[in-house]
């Protein structure tokens, strides 16, 4: 049952689709930025992924497209998770936010912003939220030295 | 009078609140946290009040960012199982052994039915501890101190009897990719059946107390109203969920350990309000005690512990002796496993919902990301829908029932 | 010989002996009514909450009735680890507070940023706020939570209580 819905979405998406594997019970996609809104709406209003897991993003600093934006859902009527990934290279790491159709991308969206740089075209909200303002950096890029840390308060002593 | 140039500067704000004026003609903007004693931990709720009445919120969280996903980066497989432990810190075994799992999964091996066991138990007490702490302090933010001293003495008894078999109180660092870290000690199920004994009798209690009780009705019902589509539209899982009325549920419907041999039910709520949410986590405190029965009588003796050297540690009588174990437990020390390169995403039914880990390797013994999909920040992008239009002291409540662990929402 | 009272005062041997009695009579007051601020924030709380309930007592000691706003406490207790984002809080909290009061550093993230040595965490409480108590554990068992108290307790009874002082 799980194997035909994955052929199902495997054919309808077969144009925009650049990879698409199953691994570890997960169907794998690999697409361009610009197609991820519209795989994502195609995913949520033919195939019943209604839930919207995770956004996260992965940095490989010796690649061009130097980061993966990766993204999960979930369907709560067949019990399967999906994932779609997209590289953006590190001058223009844009892509289309999910805001539009899943409540719970706003604030998923935000982190992945401040912790990644990944910005989301049409989430006008993109303020930190796990970091705090006056935060110079995106800390989980590998470039952001671990130990370097930004007070807000100056130490005493 | 003090000289005004020795005033020390003001201290610098954290955050960018969502708005600074109100939309309604005589309405105050209020802060409420990040040190508040109702939040939980360190929540930050900027709220627009008029009257009494939430007009909207704005909900802050980040105060408890630890970075977590930075250390995971420059320690090995192993080496960062204490840090998986303090993401939600009431439960800390589920967090061990959702990520124990995720990483199995990248290294396809299977473990061993004993263990299997074992970690079901083990999940099923800590969601036991977590759901006894989150109605122990939502009561008592309520007023009800008894029923907190008599769920939290109970939880007192679950902690010592965790400590005897993993050596710490709170958070255990007792799983192990391929298996757990040592076997049970003995008399520890005679002891598990007494706990489970007096747990009736303390649950029985609260329920006496609060379940028909004028006030908590009056207060719980009807508060913090949730619909099942609003719910799967914000990412909320787990208890908030299953009190909208869908009996969606990771361990029935994609089933992982041992739940698909054991025999429970889902509960479910009706209006999907805070009642329901109290309600529902007293029921699934019963439904875990019946599997934690059930597991107990299929308990067979075994190895807890793969054999498989990528990950499993030799017999220390081997290190001892034979040279290739001692290499190998060098190798696992110093470099840590060496995980096959791919990735995986691995969920579990966390006490708050789903709680998935997103792992990358590079096929080396430090992972290259490991992140957390947490249920309770995924809540708070979505709890001002649960708080705007009701009055401010229902705030108190509503955070109380939404159960959010700082560690697990901020990382 | 002897130094002047900071209000100026020549003492004498019965004066002496009269604050040193005014300070005993004041530490003991103090040291068995502490009104901890429980700054919580992490895993920590887990333990602070079972320190303050039946098994585990600290009413015994009067240290377990928290005040929840700063102006009426004197026990700032800092549980859990305190990040970057939240020093500002910490600070402000603090200098709220009257004296005279303690700072507990509970749990060995708020002594010395535990095992979380990155950009984000605070590398002990003590690099902004000066503390009295260090209570480390990864959370600390209630006993030694206990065992803190009492030898703050210890500490506040022999100290010095000036009811006058240069700024009165």
């Amino acid at each position: 049952m799980t194997d035909a819905l994955f052929a199902q979405v495997r054919t309808a998406l077969a144009r925009v689709v650049a990879d698409a594997v199953v691994a570890h019970g997960i169907l794998a996609l690999t697409a361009e930025p610009a197609d991820v809104a519209a795989i994502a709406r195609a995913l949520k209003e033919h195939f019943g992924f209604d839930m919207f897991l995770d956004v996260t993003a992965v940095d490989w600093p010796d690649r061009d497209l130097r980061f993966d934006v990766v993204y999960h859902f979930y369907s709560t009527r067949d019990h399967v998770r999906v994932r779609v990934k997209t590289r953006v290279s590190a001058a223009d790491p844009t892509v289309d936010t999910l805001v539009p159709l899943y409540g719970s991308a706003r604030c998923m969206e935000r982190e992945c912003h401040e912790m990644y740089g990944i910005v989301f075209r049409g989430n006008d909200d993109l303020r930190p939220l796990l970091l705090y303002e006056g935060f110079v950096g995106h800390p989980l890029r590998k470039d952001y030295p671990k130990h370097k840390e930004q007070p807000l308060v100056p130490y005493r002593k | 009078m003090s000289d005004v140039s020795s005033v020390t500067p003001t201290l610098p704000n954290p955050i960018r609140p969502a708005f600074t004026t109100g939309t309604v003609e005589g309405s105050v903007i209020v802060n409420i946290g990040p040190s508040h004693p109702a939040t939980h931990g360190t929540i930050q709720i900027v709220a627009e009040l008029s009257g009494e009445r939430v007009i909207r919120t704005d909900v802050h969280c980040g105060y408890l960012h630890r970075g977590f996903e930075k250390e995971c980066e420059s320690h090995t497989w192993h080496n960062l199982i204490p840090y998986v432990d303090r993401l939600n810190y009431c439960s800390a075994l589920i967090n061990n052994f959702a990520y124990c799992e995720a990483v199995e999964k990248l290294l396809e091996i299977e473990i061993t039915p004993r263990c299997r066991y074992l970690r079901t138990l083990l999940s099923e007490y800590s969601r036991i501890a977590d759901h006894l702490t989150c109605i122990a302090a939502a009561l008592m933010e309520l007023g009800a101190m008894t029923a907190f001293l008599y769920l939290v003495t109970i939880r007192d008894y679950v902690y010592e009897h965790l400590a005897a078999l993993t050596g710490a109180r709170v958070t255990y660092t007792y799983g192990r990719i391929g298996g757990l870290s040592h076997d049970l000690p003995d008399g520890w199920l005679q002891r598990l059946d007494e706990i489970l004994d007096e747990m009736d009798t303390f649950v029985d209690r609260v329920h006496g107390l609060v379940d028909r009780n004028r006030i908590f009705i009056d207060r719980m019902r009807n508060v913090g109203v949730l619909q099942t589509d609003a719910a799967v539209n914000w990412g909320f899982t787990g208890p908030i969920l299953r009190s909208t009325g869908v009996p969606r549920d990771l361990r029935k419907d994609t089933p992982y350990l041992a739940y698909a041999e054991l025999e429970f039910e889902v509960p479910v709520g009706i209006k999907g309000d805070n009642y329901d949410r109290y309600y529902v986590r007293m029921r699934e405190l019963d439904e875990s005690r019946h599997m934690i029965r059930q597991l107990m009588d299929m308990l067979e003796p075994g190895p807890i512990n793969v054999d498989d050297r990528r990950c499993t540690l030799p017999p220390k009588h081997l290190v001892y002796t034979e040279i290739e174990s001692l290499i190998n437990h060098f190798k696992l020390i110093m470099e840590g496993p060496q995980v096959p390169a791919g990735e995986v995403y691995s969920a579990q039914e966390g006490a708050n919902g789903e709680l998935g880990f997103y792992i990358v390797s590079v096929g080396g013994g430090v992972p290259w990301k490991v992140h957390v999909r947490s249920p309770s920040f995924v809540h708070m992008g979505g709890v001002h829908r649960m708080l705007d239009g009701y009055q401010l002291a229902d705030i108190v409540p509503t955070f109380g029932s939404v159960n959010m662990i700082g560690g697990e929402c901020d990382r | 010989m002897t130094a002047s009272t900071p209000s100026g005062h020549q003492p004498s041997a019965a004066f002496e002996y009269l604050t040193t009695k005014k300070d005993e009579f004041v530490g003991w007051a103090r040291k068995f009514s502490l009104f901890p601020y429980p700054f919580v924030t992490a895993c920590c709380a887990m333990e602070f909450m079972s320190v303050s309930s039946t098994l585990y007592d600290t009413d015994r000691f009067g240290a377990a009735l928290p005040r929840f706003t700063p102006r009426q406490s004197d026990m700032l207790m800092v549980v859990g680890t305190v990040t970057h984002k939240q020093a500002p809080i910490l600070k402000k909290v603090y200098e709220q507070m009257c004296e005279p009061k303690w700072v507990v550093a509970f749990g060995v993230c708020a002594s010395t940023g535990g095992f979380y040595q990155n950009y984000a965490a605070l590398p002990g409480i003590d690099k902004i706020i000066p503390v009295d108590l260090y209570i480390p554990g990864c959370p600390p068992r209630p006993e030694m939570v206990i065992d803190g108290i009492m030898k703050l307790q210890e500490r506040i009874a022999t100290q010095r209580h000036p009811i006058i002082n240069k700024d009165f």
